[in-house]
């Protein structure tokens, strides 16, 4: 039995290996890449490692484009997005789960309905409302429609709504109203959700591409997704400097990722069982 | 009696507070919601019937949008490039993952390690994604294509043939979907109680045996939900196909998705109309697909 399931595991490592090559190659062929001259990044038979690490690849990006900008303009819309979803979605799914108001069930299937709506089919009038709002190219236009989320009332909702009674009972006998029961009691219990609720805001609004390119395309107010866009316009094939852009655009999520990983596996998770 | 009066009275005033902070509560999402996404569906309804004149001035039209896109074989090659690409990526990407997830839900060392390794892509931008594997897929300077030469196989130009540019799209689609999917459903794995397995082995059932009468059946509602979340998803498929596949690559009309060319018509030529009844009947398709997989969930997932 024991030897069995040893060969058996290493099958199964073997197996596991091969899929995490897969994944994890191309990400080291875009550092590799990154650090070589376009002589070699074009050389036949391939190269694996540079002769000498091209820094100047990195140097040249910053020199060329606005990329601190970049790195500001992404890192500040998504912070302004996630604390004014996790405030705003969980007010209102507070109010669908424990209060009980008339039109609470209408507007809840009003709120459903948005998430059935694919982006396409508000694209058009969101851009003219920034647009009408004199709003291109601000900060401002990347973070006002994504401030709003059905997905997030929801998402919380289901949390507000499996917590006790009692907490709720005790707190108003002592007085406190709606705002102090939410604030004081329910938010701190509703961890998980808002957890999960802000990775996936941080990782939508740092990844968002579409929104950005339509209404932001002045460089200096750019996210990284489209500033990478852009980078592409400028270096149609000096993949070195390409891969290096790529690399400066996606690293900060991906080491977010490592160090909360299990945050981000099981707020994921959690919205496949809660969903 | 006075006292049941001063009670009704109490309450009537909780209630009525409950009813000012309900509002109160909900008015800034519902504000917003309404503002930004629900009023404009409507507004994308009516704008598909007009057409839009060079200065965002626009007028009835009637039917005229939806001929036009009709008429435009463009139109019909995202179509069938998005639908293609769903029914291929989104079986495709589910059945690697189920594989994935419960290679990866049998108490094996460094389960943490492989998860980081797979879950990488969904950390990552879709416009990087899109942009490393343009590097790979370089039909000259390519790895893969130098891969397959070390066994002789000479590779073909992966984004500018017609006859593969769409396969090329579907290999990345999956490999950045492998990752929320395997996530999804390992939990779902988790879920499902050790002791029937023991019990099925101490009937001698094997492995292979218990996977398709223990793990599928009891694993089928959440691979029903990743299944309707992928669907959605992939008919949305743009950010790395716009990276990968300009506008002037022969194999355009095999790579463009449907959003794609909305994005095209919307924002680069500026026909708004046209742009929204594409959105309007995509958004049709996809309700009509979500429907249909609501109905044969029946059929095939086992709820307790």
């Amino acid at each position: 039995m024991e030897n069995v399931s040893k060969s058996r595991k290493l099958v199964i490592h073997l197996l596991l290996l091969c899929g995490a090559i897969l994944m994890i190659g191309p990400f080291l062929w875009m550092i590799l890449t990154s650090l070589k001259t376009v002589g070699e990044a074009a050389q036949i038979p391939p190269k694996i490692f540079p002769e000498v690490f091209q820094w100047s690849n990195y140097k040249e990006i910053f020199d060329s484009f606005p990329f601190a900008g970049f790195y500001w303009n992404t890192f500040i819309t998504t912070i302004i997005k996630t604390i004014g979803q996790l405030f705003l979605c969980s007010l209102a799914a507070y109010a669908f789960a424990r209060i009980k108001f008339p039109g609470r069930n209408f507007f809840f299937i009003l709120y459903l309905s948005v998430l059935m709506i694919p982006p396409q089919a508000f694209l058009i009038p969101q851009y003219q409302i920034i647009a009408n709002l004199d709003l291109l190219n601000t900060l401002t236009a990347l973070v006002l429609p994504g401030l709003f989320s059905a997905f997030g009332t929801f998402l919380l909702r289901q949390f507000f709504m499996t917590m006790p009674d009692e907490l709720e009972e005790a707190a108003k006998i002592d007085g406190c109203n709606h705002f102090q029961i939410y604030w004081r009691i329910m938010l701190p219990l509703a961890k998980p959700g808002l957890i999960a609720l802000a990775i996936f805001t941080i990782l939508w609004s740092w990844n968002d591409f579409l929104w950005p390119l339509i209404v932001n395309s002045s460089p200096d107010k750019m996210p990284l997704s489209a500033g990478l866009a852009s980078l592409q316009g400028q270096y149609s094939t000096n993949y070195p400097v390409l891969m290096a852009g790529t690399f400066l655009a996606s690293w900060p999520l991906i080491i977010i990722f490592m160090l909360f990983q299990k945050a981000f596996v099981e707020g994921i998770a959690l919205s496949g069982r809660k969903g | 009696m006075k006292d049941t009066k001063v009670a009704t009275r109490q309450m009537s005033t909780l209630k009525k507070n409950d009813i000012f902070w309900g509002y109160l509560f909900i008015a800034p999402t519902l504000l917003g919601l309404l503002i930004f996404y629900i009023f404009p569906v409507f507004q994308t309804f009516y704008y598909s019937f007009n057409d839009w004149g060079d200065f965002g001035n626009y007028s009835w039209s009637g039917l005229q949008n939806y001929k036009d896109m009709f008429d435009d074989p463009q139109i019909w090659y995202s179509f069938r490039n998005t639908l293609v690409y769903a029914f291929v990526m989104v079986p495709f990407s589910i059945a690697i993952s189920i594989v994935i997830a419960v290679l990866l839900n049998q108490k094996i060392k460094g389960l943490t390690i492989y998860r980081t390794l797979f879950f990488l892509p969904v950390v990552t931008m879709p416009a990087a994604i899109g942009m490393i594997w343009k590097w790979l897929y370089n039909a000259d300077y390519g790895i893969i294509n130098h891969m397959l030469e070390w066994f002789s196989i000479d590779g073909p130009s992966w984004l500018t043939d017609p006859n593969w540019v769409l396969i090329s799209i579907i290999i990345v689609g999956t490999w950045s979907a492998i990752g929320t999917n395997m996530v999804i459903l390992l939990s779902g794995l988790q879920g499902i109680p050790k002791s029937l397995y023991e019990a099925a082995s101490l009937d001698g059932a094997s492995p292979i045996y218990s996977f398709f009468k223990i793990t599928l059946p009891l694993l089928s509602p959440t691979i029903f939900f990743v299944a309707v979340i992928s669907f959605i998803s992939a008919f949305q498929v743009f950010d790395f196909i716009f990276m990968m596949v300009s506008p002037t690559n022969p194999a355009i009309d095999s790579a463009q998705s449907v959003i794609y060319l909305f994005y095209h018509y919307a924002f680069v030529i500026g026909e708004k109309g046209i742009a929204a009844a594409i959105a309007f009947v995509l958004f049709i398709i996809i309700l009509v697909l979500t429907i249909i997989q609501f109905r044969l969930q029946k059929r095939w997932v086992h709820y307790e």
